[in-house]
């Protein structure tokens, strides 16, 4: 792990600067659909941890849950 | 569990770096011309307004902070009209139900247009939500304010102020 | 030997599981202001659990958010655990946690505290994570890291007049690493992976192992004897597409494995389906199947045949399925004078669990099932939730 990190660190440089050539394909003016509230990944929290929290005192796995991003990309 | 600690922590440093590459920012260069319907039905185009400073204001009914500046713009509009400025809405909306209906429920006095095709939005560039691009007298984009946070109306009002002087 | 709820042994690892999604975020404007009620009746497998929480979250500038939760759990009833005389269980648990949000250009930055107590289970969990949004905020990059510190107790007198022994502690950490992209302008996909591990008394000590011999039942039980680390790994992978009318349908896959041999797989879709501006309606379906720990094991041969041995029905091999429905009604969709909005859902969901190698021996025995040919336990549960939403 720890002789993976320079080539990490290199990785995500080299990828930083191929993608600066690539633009963002969806514009900000185009996310109306993101910003619906539908298609945020979670509405609900207290629902959603209650569901988990049901489901890992009766399963063996746990974490990896939830979700980040979307939204409207504002600001 | 040292390893995957130092792992996280190179991964950490990764995003940092990748994330404050900047996307540059440009004013200068006459203004994109433009011609719009407004929800009347009526058309309008940028160069009516040639000889005012003018401040085309990109906004959605699905932007939380477009919202929020909404009504300190129309102040702003107000105040300032008579000085010789003029605020326009572009409304990106895909849809035009929506926006007669929030215009409906929170009215505003400066002209509202609507850019459902996105032409003019990609003819401005336009990368954040809001964007408030100030075009002076002359017909030159002289600044560019991307997003909105309380306090932003400030800055848009010294802008304002310094290209009415000109 | 004296029974509590099952369900209380892995609260360390719920405690984290509900801070990672409260953590759910985009680094654009921080959420809402808001505050929600909650109310929840769990009923299933002979135990009856009714929960109730509050929220709050408020925004101090347009940087700067605190949120707080309290969660309370009332258990009663009996389990599959109960050997003998059914006794009576009953139990409280109180979770108090805090959040502190700070926002400066794309990136998030979120620190948190979480206590869990009941009476033989004490858990302190802390939190941070950093959101990150970049590539003209069509990625999302999200690291978390979490510790845990348990101490875990015992009750050997009654669900009345408990007497609690402590028995040990536990503690736990947790690396999580997300990406979340916006594919196209209807669709974004996700992928996180999550490492925890596990240090101390992992074991629940109201389970026990048996194994055969000549007693009366055809065999004896004895207490389960736990590895004291655990590393385990999930990776999640999801997508959330908008159709062509106004519904987003989402689709999700995790799998998960660990040292003690444990694999799960878990498939879930949901589908939303939003009337106007006042009506959302949603329907979900969720499978999950896991292969038992190592350890695992329903029928010793004879006392001592392993060096680790455990017959919890957590750790077997099993498979549930769960299907749900929820409604959410805006009943002031626009707002009214300080208030955005205001919503009310109800929930149902009705879960199916079906054990592949753990058998129901309190309803079965000898001289009619000898012991290891009982039959495989399953039984359903229907979880009911009503809360209400208002946003600032």
């Amino acid at each position: 792990m720890r002789r993976m990190r320079p080539a990490l660190i290199v990785g995500a440089l080299l990828l930083s600067s191929a993608c600066s050539n690539i633009q963002p394909w969806v514009k900000p003016y185009e996310r109306d659909r993101l910003a619906d509230p539908i298609m945020s990944w979670n509405r609900d929290a207290i629902s959603s941890a209650y569901l988990d929290h049901i489901r890992e005192t009766r399963e063996g796995s746990r974490g990896a849950t939830g979700g980040a991003g979307g939204g409207c990309g504002c600001n | 569990m040292k390893h995957a600690a130092k792992f996280f922590k190179g991964c950490a440093l990764a995003a940092i770096v990748i994330a404050s590459t900047a996307f540059a920012a440009d004013a200068g260069g006459p203004a994109p011309a433009f011609t719009l319907t407004a929800l009347s039905g009526e058309q309008a185009a940028l160069s009516q307004y040639k000889g005012q400073v003018v401040m085309v204001n990109f906004w959605a009914t699905w932007c939380g902070p477009c919202q929020q500046e909404m009504p300190l713009l129309d102040q702003m509009y107000k105040k300032y009209k008579p000085a010789g400025f003029t605020l326009i809405g572009v409304n990106v909306d895909k849809e035009g139900p929506a926006v007669k209906e929030l215009l409906a429920r929170k009215p505003v006095s400066f002209p509202v247009l609507l850019d459902p095709a996105n032409q003019v939005s990609k003819a401005y560039h336009v990368d954040q939500m809001p964007s408030s691009v100030i075009i002076d007298r002359k017909g030159e984009i002289r600044y560019i304010h991307r997003g909105y946070k309380p306090g932003d109306e400030n800055d848009y009002q010294d802008r304002i102020r310094q290209l009415i002087r000109e | 030997m004296s029974m509590t709820p099952a369900y209380r042994h892995l609260t360390r690892l719920a405690a984290l599981t509900a801070l990672l999604l409260v953590r759910a975020t985009s680094a654009d404007v921080l959420p809402d202001d808001r505050a929600d009620l909650f109310y929840s009746k769990y009923s299933g497998g002979g135990l009856d659990i009714t929960s109730a929480s509050v929220l709050v979250r408020k925004k101090f500038t347009e940087n700067f958010a605190v949120e707080a939760n309290y969660f309370v759990d009332k258990v009663s009833g009996a389990s599959v655990d109960v050997l003998s005389n059914a006794s009576v269980i009953k139990d409280e648990r109180k979770q108090k946690s805090g959040t502190i949000e700070y926002m400066h250009d794309k990136t998030t930055y979120s620190l948190s505290y979480i206590n869990s107590t009941e009476r033989d289970y004490i858990s302190n969990t802390t939190h941070a994570s950093l959101s990150q949004a970049m590539f003209g905020d069509l990625t999302t990059l999200t690291l978390g890291w979490g510790r845990t510190r348990d101490a875990v107790g015992e009750n050997n007198g009654t669900a009345d007049k408990p007497i609690i022994a402590w028995l040990g502690h536990a503690e736990s950490q947790s690396y999580n690493v997300g990406l979340s992209q916006i594919l196209t302008k209807n669709l974004i996909g996700g992928v996180t992976l999550e490492v925890i591990t596990d240090d101390g008394y992992l074991a629940n000590p109201y389970r026990s192992v048996r194994y055969t011999d000549e007693s009366a039942k055809g065999y004896s039980l004895a207490s389960q004897v736990y590895p004291d680390t655990r590393t385990s790994t999930a990776i999640q992978t999801q997508a959330k597409y908008y159709l062509p009318w106004r519904a987003a349908v989402t689709g999700s896959y995790r799998y998960y494995h660990d040292t003690w041999n444990i694999t799960g797989d878990t498939y879930e879709l949901d589908y939303t389906h939003p009337l106007a501006n006042i009506w959302i309606l949603e329907g979900r379906l969720r499978y999950y199947k896991q292969g038992h720990a190592s350890f695992y094991s329903d029928l010793l041969p004879f006392a001592g045949s392993q060096n680790f041995y455990a017959r919890d029905q957590d750790l077997a091999s099993a498979e549930n399925t769960t299907i749900g429905a929820k409604v959410t009604y805006a009943f002031l969709p626009d707002g009214w004078k300080m208030f955005k909005r205001g919503t009310a859902t109800l929930d149902i969901s009705r879960i199916n669990f079906h054990y592949l190698d753990f058998t129901d021996i309190k309803d079965y025995g000898l001289p009619k099932y000898q012991p290891g040919a009982e039959p495989l336990y399953h039984f359903h549960a229907t979880v009911l939730q009503i809360y209400m939403s208002m946003f600032f």
